[in-house]
């Protein structure tokens, strides 16, 4: 086995290691389900209820998504807004952090006030969570402009809108891809922890109400789901990401 | 001598009112007629304001005292007439090499109206341009897949691509090693000589102001003037073979020790006393 395909194979091979220390512990103490439920047992349930998780899965995705969307066009929009233009960069970069450190979760209990139990909290506290990375990684991708290079276009008449289409956006876009790929992440925790407080449907639902009823092996199922979502946008986005800025991992690449 | 093509009279810069207030100029007092099609060169320390002169020339700064005039007219903002390059090559990493020589087209009027009709036509410009300073075969490369001196060919050839009549060189092969930056000089050279533009080159390299330039300008260090102004007589074309000549050399040990003077006696030598020989 070449060091590469060994490199592949890596992430696997420490996921079946870790579930197989898992499964021994748990079986060489007998620990009960109630407490820590087996990767088997969590299997089990996977399977048992497959058709329910399926479900609030499908919504947690799709409300996930709903809410990511939302935070691309805002904070791209926003990040174009501050990398921009200094004086909005200079005005806009404290307020912004320190909307930043607010616990998400704290703005559940408002949403629901202003928008009742049900995908609305959920959308727009995957938004909250997840714009602020774009905004960043597109603003700084626009300011890191180099003076000799503006020198270049504005010699020839080029205004802002030339620079920041030919140059900036451009310059800004693996930014923007690696910002997506955290942000995505953030996304699902986001609607997770909404649906925990205020849905009746959607993996954080299931997992509040699995808990409730003593499921353990149902609701470590839900978690998994919930993170194998996640994980495979994250991979999603990374692909994407070589594929349309390859230019920016030229290093990397050139095994 | 008929109107100079470029004219700076008493050009004063400072780069901010308050500066202004004190008195405290990036440049002072320079004064230089240079002819059209005529190759330049101003050497000098760093930070003597060789990098403001360009601006100056370029109409990306305006003067706070004095008057610019270039090919005829004041200039009153930045010069479309100019092309610009500079010691990092600065090109775009996610266009080929070919579209990267093309930016200023998609820019610069009169062939930003027309750049999607003649686009074709542009592009073949390009490569005609990037197969006179050897990229041949290169063309459709990304930046990074060449090497330092053919980026920064490429890089001059976008300064060269929309035709200016003048091309301002900031310490353009300072980057590069020994034998690339002959190499670069001769492309230049042949650049220069085919297309007759005008060029001033802002250099810390004596003999490479020497082997290219038709005059010397030595500037001094803060505040920045233009103290010595050396014609340089060597007959055209010049091969490299001149820069082991002992009037080469000569010419060089001379701007070496005006430049030597500066630093040892501060900026109070020579004063204009150079400027008109």
């Amino acid at each position: 086995m070449t060091r590469k395909t060994l490199e592949a194979w890596s992430p696997w091979v420490l996921l079946l290691a870790i579930v197989g220390l898992w499964q021994l512990v748990c079986s060489a103490f007998s620990v009960s389900e109630f407490i820590f439920p087996s990767p088997a047992r969590i299997a089990e349930q996977m399977i048992e209820f497959r058709g329910v998780i399926a479900g609030h899965a499908w919504r947690t995705f799709w409300v996930t998504m709903a809410g990511f969307g939302i935070a691309i066009v805002v904070g791209v929009l926003l990040g174009f807004l501050i990398g921009s233009s200094r004086i909005a960069y200079t005005a806009f970069y404290p307020l912004m952090t320190g909307f930043n450190a607010l616990p998400k979760a704290a703005f559940v209990p408002i949403l629901v006030v202003w928008f009742g139990i049900g995908i609305g909290p959920a959308i727009l506290t995957a938004f909250l969570i997840s714009f602020f990375p774009i905004t960043v990684n597109i603003a700084t991708g626009l300011a890191t402009l180099e003076p000799e290079l503006e020198d270049v276009l504005r010699v020839l008449g080029a205004n802002r809108w030339d620079v920041l289409t030919k140059v900036g956006l451009p310059r800004s876009m693996p930014y923007f891809f690696g910002s997506l790929k955290v942000a995505i992440t953030l996304a699902f925790v986001g609607t997770t922890v909404s649906e925990m407080q205020a849905a009746n449907e959607g993996i954080g639902y299931l997992l509040v109400s699995a808990g409730s009823a003593m499921q353990m092996g149902l609701a470590f199922a839900g978690l998994v789901v919930v993170g194998a979502m996640a994980m495979a946008m994250y991979e999603f986005f990374s692909v994407l990401e070589k594929r349309i800025t390859g230019w920016a991992h030229r290093g990397s690449q050139a095994h | 001598m008929t109107a100079a093509f470029v004219d700076f009279r008493n050009v004063w810069l400072a780069y901010n009112d308050e500066l202004l207030a004190q008195g405290q100029f990036a440049v002072e007092d320079i004064s230089l007629q240079v002819a059209e099609g005529e190759f330049i060169a101003i050497v000098g320390p760093s930070g003597c304001g060789k990098s403001t002169f360009m601006k100056l020339a370029t109409g990306l700064k305006m003067p706070s005292r004095g008057q610019i005039e270039i090919a005829g007219a004041p200039v009153r903002g930045p010069l479309k007439i100019t092309g610009m390059a500079f010691q990092a090559p600065s090109l775009l990493p996610w266009r080929t090499t070919v579209h990267n020589v093309m930016l200023p087209l998609e820019i610069v009027e009169p062939y930003r109206s027309s750049f999607k009709q003649r686009r074709a036509e542009y592009e073949e410009r390009a490569r005609q341009l990037l197969r006179s300073v050897g990229l041949g075969g290169y063309e459709d490369k990304f930046p990074w897949q060449l090497s330092g001196g053919m980026q920064q060919r490429a890089s001059i050839c976008r300064a060269l691509i929309h035709e200016p009549k003048m091309l301002l060189l900031d310490e353009p092969f300072g980057a590069l090693d020994a034998f690339t930056r002959e190499e670069l000089w001769c492309t230049l050279r042949d650049l220069q000589a085919a297309q007759k533009f005008n060029v001033i080159l802002v250099t810390h390299d004596l003999r490479e102001s020497v082997f290219l330039a038709d005059t010397v300008y030595v500037m001094s260090k803060s505040p920045g003037r233009m103290i010595v102004k050396r014609r340089i007589d060597l007959p055209r074309p010049r091969d490299l073979e001149i820069t082991y000549t002992p009037e080469f050399t000569g010419i060089v040990h001379e701007l070496r020790g005006h430049i030597g003077a500066m630093r040892g006696a501060g900026p109070a030598v020579g004063t204009r006393a150079g400027a008109a020989p």
